[in-house]
């Protein structure tokens, strides 16, 4: 493989004129013992002094004389297990050992550190931190590997040809051994190689395998993990503040006395998105904000004042026009005369909140000309421009410290930053002399907007004779998430936002006459994406659809999808394992039901087979068995684990997370209200990866979708009768 | 002046009774292993150990700890703990980590009562700390995994 964009860091003396962050040094006093040895940490390390004789072939790779090596990490940690899907990459080919490999996070420098497959932007989702890193990071292993093999041929005067690497150690047949961090300093002085080779997939021995631990977890044992809301600097003042009660309200007035007289409180600052309380800790700064709020006047003239039922009937009438044409295939008009029987039916999804278990949070502290943004960081380029924006500064003064993320599913990828530009407009408004956290409390996290929107689906199919499918209509009505953002040009095309009917518009299965359109309303509530995307809902509709349609032919749903999945063998592959795992076509006995789905997005596919008892009007998840082909399996485990998880996060909002608006007001508020699944309700789960040569994709998101129409598939069958609505209730 | 033992050291703090323990902890203290996450006793994600009890710190006021023995994830070495956390790394449990000091306090508090605890047990002991990364189905095998290595 060419190398292109690999170079000697360490020869080339980067690290002293590039990384400016000596402030890292200050934050590293106030770490932990434990974060610094031998395991994953965050971006703080950027700051640290080399030892003499490191390593540092490129980017991605830092060799000790210690004998650690150390991965740089471009991607947030944010659960999903990056910290230990791109070290195998580069230990694979490195032919390192797993115990000698700790993860660093990166700093911003889309240069760099840009996601391969956004351009010129750094930034992590849409699960593919492993598909775009897949040659990348096994480059930057090889480059390694061979550089300390030609520092070993020297120092030996062998040839290098007959020098083995295994397991971190470099040996020759005439006896010689040597470890990495033996010839590190010598390897540091020689030229990048400009070809290299990569392994074949036959002679992989860290890819694939098991039972390699995850490189994030003693840290996360012992508390000793730093995350944003860790942060403590010198100095540094906590904010809390008080936003608008409804989207769009603006500020009129308000009184600082009340926070004032809190002890503790420092500052009280107007921000664009409302009053700011400084404090020198949280709880001060929460007082503060506490008693301030009922003095808060606000504009609502242009805020908005829907509330969820309204917004649906407003959609429903939309669903009744035709909309923009996302895919069109035959004549579903024409086709639809000449159907046997026909099904209708609309689906509904509600507002949905991340609440990821941090709250949203960011500190922002001065640093030199510029300043540093500490953060579990998710979209450096759009933050670190943002941020750049409010403070007058190029964006290559702002700094980012990339932290863990206690959770994100999307939240902390913002095209508008939202958090982040709120935390440097509080630390403007402050002086910009001081550090500042900005804090957001469990209810404004809640309420604070960013959602995922709402969407009303309306299908319409009919049956030929034989009960197969003759025609597909498919109209989709929902907020835009791309529209108004810098991805516009990338992801809308002729009027369809691709996020709005992904999973609908590439509707796998073999239907002559097929239509699929959309309408994309305009509304003041914020929108984002939330794990998975599109497919949050597309999936809902199409596979309980799918399975109306199979049960009215009278044919079995497994043997119906796999016929009409010709020609698609990875859907058919997942959908037939997970049946024949689940033990498919077994009467699960009375009262229970059996549901599967199978949905392709983030380019892998999973199928999901559920078990629910039925009782009266409650119900129980029992099982379920899930199938993924995710191209090469490089972390097992992880991939199982963000299966389980994954599938977790989609049946907590099948069961029970549902945000909804009453003349604007956000209903819910805090974990009492906003019910997402507890333990009690998890299922016992089964992951079932399929062996494949093809490249790795997405794990972190493709499992989510899949539940819902896998459980309301389950419901159906146990009861007869099927459900439309999220969250899934039957009383 | 109020005193509180955290992880066996001694502290005098000169704050308002009302404050809640876990602000108190995390930010007078200066052990930030506890989490905020709620608030309100929802989520579990501030769990410690009250003399010796788990307690949910973001609504327990100061003025409740007032001379007692706090143990925070920091300072969790007792046998339950030390199975707890072997469990959790050999199943690797741990996803985005946030809730999990609070996890492993409960799941320790839970072994330490009951070192061979049913899946009713778990349930009951578990069902107050919410994972979004819904690391549940791990969970429970690594409590069941470390009450084996208990015994």
């Amino acid at each position: 493989m060419k190398n292109d964009r690999i170079e000697n860091l360490s020869r080339r003396g980067f690290l002293k004129q590039g990384l400016t962050l000596g402030a890292g040094l200050t934050l590293g006093l106030h770490l932990p013992v434990a974060a610094k040895g031998l395991q994953a940490g965050p971006g703080i390390a950027g700051g640290d002094e080399r030892a003499a004789g490191t390593f540092e072939p490129n980017a991605f790779v830092r060799i000790g004389t210690d004998d650690s090596v150390t991965v740089i990490v471009k991607h947030l940690e944010m659960g999903q297990g990056t910290y230990t899907g791109l070290p195998t990459l580069v230990a694979e080919e490195l032919d390192a050992r797993w115990d000698q490999i700790r993860a660093e996070g990166a700093p911003a420098d889309a240069r760099r550190y840009n996601n391969l497959f956004w351009g010129q932007t750094q930034g992590t989702g849409g699960s593919t931190a492993i598909a775009n890193s897949w040659e990348q990071l096994r480059q930057a292993g090889a480059v390694a590997r061979e550089m300390l093999v030609e520092a070993a041929a020297r120092r030996w005067q062998v040839e290098a040809s007959r020098i083995q690497v295994r397991a971190g150690v470099l040996s020759h047949p005439g006896g010689k051994r040597a470890t990495f961090g033996e010839l590190a300093e010598a390897a540091a002085a020689l030229p990048v190689p400009e070809e290299v080779l990569l392994k074949d997939p036959t002679e992989f021995r860290l890819i694939g395998n098991p039972n390699l631990r995850r490189k994030d977890s003693a840290g996360k044992l012992d508390g000793s993990a730093l995350f944003t809301q860790d942060v403590k600097l010198p100095g540094m003042l906590t904010a809390v503040v008080a936003h608008a009660p409804r989207f769009g309200a603006k500020l009129k007035s308000f009184d600082k006395s009340p926070a004032q007289a809190i002890p503790g409180v420092k500052q009280v600052v107007q921000i664009p998105t409302g009053v700011a309380v400084l404090a020198e800790d949280f709880w001060s700064a929460k007082l503060g904000r506490d008693a301030l709020a009922p003095s808060v006047r606000w504009d609502e003239t242009e805020a908005f004042k829907l509330g969820s039922d309204e917004i649906l009937t407003r959609y429903r009438a939309l669903a009744a026009q035709p909309g923009t044409p996302a895919r069109k295939a035959g004549d579903p008009e024409q086709a639809s005369a000449a159907a046997d029987k026909m099904i209708e039916a609309e689906f509904v999804v509600p507002f949905l909140a991340h609440a990821a278990m941090e709250p949203l949070n960011c500190v922002i502290a001065p640093a030199g000309e510029g300043v540093r943004v500490l953060n579990g960081e998710q979209f450096q380029t759009a933050d670190q421009a943002a941020v750049a924006g409010v403070l007058g500064l190029k964006p290559e003064q702002v700094n980012i410290d990339m932290l863990f993320a206690g959770g994100s599913f999307g939240r902390r990828a913002n095209p508008k930053s939202d958090y982040v530009v709120e935390a440097a407009e509080i630390f403007k408004a402050a002086g910009g002399k001081l550090p500042v956290k900005l804090q957001w409390t469990r209810e404004d996290d809640t309420r604070g907007g960013w959602y995922r929107p709402l969407y009303l689906h309306r299908l319409r199919a009919g049956l030929d004779q034989q009960g197969d499918p003759l025609f597909w209509e498919h109209r989709i009505v929902g907020q835009s998430i791309i529209s108004g953002t810098a991805f516009e040009q990338a992801l809308i095309a002729d009027g369809v936002d691709h996020t709005s009917v992904e999973g609908a518009s590439n509707l796998p299965y073999r239907i002559p006459n097929l239509r699929v359109d959309l309408h994309s309303p305009k509304l003041g509530i914020p929108v984002l994406w939330w794990r998975s995307v599109g497919s949050t809902h597309t999936a809902f509709a199409v596979e309980c659809m799918i399975d109306a349609l199979a049960v009215a032919a009278g044919r079995d749903p497994v043997d119906y999808r796999l016929g009409l999945l010709a020609g698609q063998p990875r859907q058919q592959g997942v959908l037939k394992l997970a049946a024949a795992k689940a033990g498919w076509g077994e009467n699960p006995g009375p009262g229970r039901g059996r549901g599967v789905a199978v949905h392709k997005s983030s380019n892998s596919y999973v199928a999901q087979v559920v078990d629910v008892t039925v009782r009266g009007d409650a119900f129980s998840v029992d099982r379920v068995v899930i199938a993924v082909d995710c191209g090469i399996a490089v972390n097992p485990e992880v991939i199982k684990a963000q299966m389980e998880g994954g599938m977790g996060f989609g049946l907590s909002a099948a069961l029970g997370d549902a945000l909804t608006l009453k003349e604007g007001y956000v209903e819910q508020s805090n974990f009492h209200d906003y019910q997402v699944l507890r333990s009690n309700r998890m299922p016992q789960v089964e992951v079932h990866i399929m062996p494949s040569t093809e490249r790795p994709t997405g794990v972190g998101e493709p499992a989510t979708p899949v539940i819902a129409p896998a459980l309301a598939n389950a419901l159906a069958a146990a009861t007869g009768r099927r459900l439309y609505r999220l969250p899934l209730k039957l009383a | 002046m109020i005193k509180l033992t955290v992880n066996g050291q001694a502290h005098q703090l000169d704050l308002d009774p009302n404050t809640p323990l876990l602000w108190v902890i995390r930010d007078h203290v200066g052990l930030t292993g506890t989490k905020y996450g709620c608030g309100m006793a929802q989520c579990g994600a501030c769990t410690l150990y009250l003399n010796g009890a788990p307690v949910r710190s973001c609504s327990t006021p100061l003025a409740a700890a007032a001379g007692g023995r706090i143990t925070t994830i920091e300072g969790l070495d007792n046998a339950a703990g030390k199975a707890v956390r072997k469990a959790w790394a050999e199943l690797d449990v741990v996803q985005c980590g946030f809730c999990q000091s609070g996890q492993i306090m409960s799941a320790a508090a839970l072994l330490t009562q009951n070192p061979s605890p049913t899946d009713a047990d778990i349930e009951v002991a578990m069902a107050g700390n919410i994972c979004r990364c819904a690391t549940y189905a791990r969970i429970r095998t690594a409590i069941k995994q470390a009450a084996a290595g208990l015994a």
